[in-house]
């Protein structure tokens, strides 16, 4: 899945103010853009739930203590493949290798610690880059079974 | 995200409807514990059939119960839980503490 050769057939980014609110519309947004790949409701919902659970993540834990902006770029590639960039300025993370365990987390008893887990497993690759002050990219990539093909026309 | 709440002969049912993220789960969380807190059920059956997405922040919301009931020494079963949903519980493990029905 070496996709840095390629050209993306369509893009898409995002950027709006880190507010519990705007969950839904981060979820929604992406799963608008990716229903061109015309994927099952399965897998849509898959890409909802990782979106969800990244930017969550971007506004407990990358922003604790303001309210930060979150971005969102989406890219599709010829063969269904979808690459989803959500990316912070926050705090970073200390340990990836620690935060991405099932049940670990540094929230309250209302998080889980389950949302890398779920990245990871609803999604086909998950790479994670943070470094602390400077804050978190999570890349994600599925790949869309095809029914019919993507047209990259205008 | 909805929440209706009533007392039945099988317990205090507690129906979630819409989508169950961590903006929902603020609220929801507070509201289902203040429902244990006044009606101090034997029984909590968590509706789950109207729950459009769920994201892991369900998980903690069921958790959240679960802790609660297990102080009065009382039971959790979650309901009619839609495939989707289900998928989350699943990785999370919850079958082994709470009951699916």
């Amino acid at each position: 899945m070496n996709i840095y050769k390629r050209h993306p057939v369509n893009e898409m980014k995002l950027e709006f103010t880190g507010r519990s609110i705007n969950e839904g519309f981060a979820r929604a947004a992406v799963a608008g853009f990716a229903a061109q790949l015309d994927p099952t409701l399965d897998e849509l919902n898959d890409i909802k739930t990782a979106v969800s659970e990244a930017v969550t993540n971007c506004i407990v834990h990358a922003y604790p203590e303001s309210i930060g902006v979150v971005h969102i770029k989406c890219r599709i590639f010829e063969g269904g493949l979808i690459e989803i960039t959500i990316r912070d300025r926050g705090i970073g993370i200390e340990d990836v290798r620690m935060a991405r365990k099932p049940m670990f987390t540094t929230g309250n008893d209302d998080r889980a610690g389950m949302g890398f887990t779920i990245m990871e497993s609803f999604m086909d690759k998950l790479y994670v880059r943070s470094k602390v002050g400077t804050g978190t990219t999570v890349r994600m990539l599925k790949k869309i079974a095809q029914k019919g093909s993507v047209r990259s026309d205008k | 995200m909805k929440i209706k709440i009533r007392e039945t002969e099988d317990g205090l049912v507690i129906k979630l409807s819409g989508e169950l993220d961590h903006h929902a789960a603020k609220g929801a969380l507070k509201e289902i514990a203040d429902a244990a807190d006044e009606f101090v059920p034997t029984i909590c059956i968590l509706d789950m059939s109207q729950v459009t997405f769920m994201d892991s922040s369900g998980i903690a919301v069921v958790l959240g119960l679960y802790r609660k009931m297990s102080e009065v020494g009382g039971r959790v079963v979650v309901k009619d839980t839609p495939p989707g949903v289900m998928k989350i519980f699943r990785i999370a493990g919850l079958e082994r503490i709470v009951t699916f029905s």
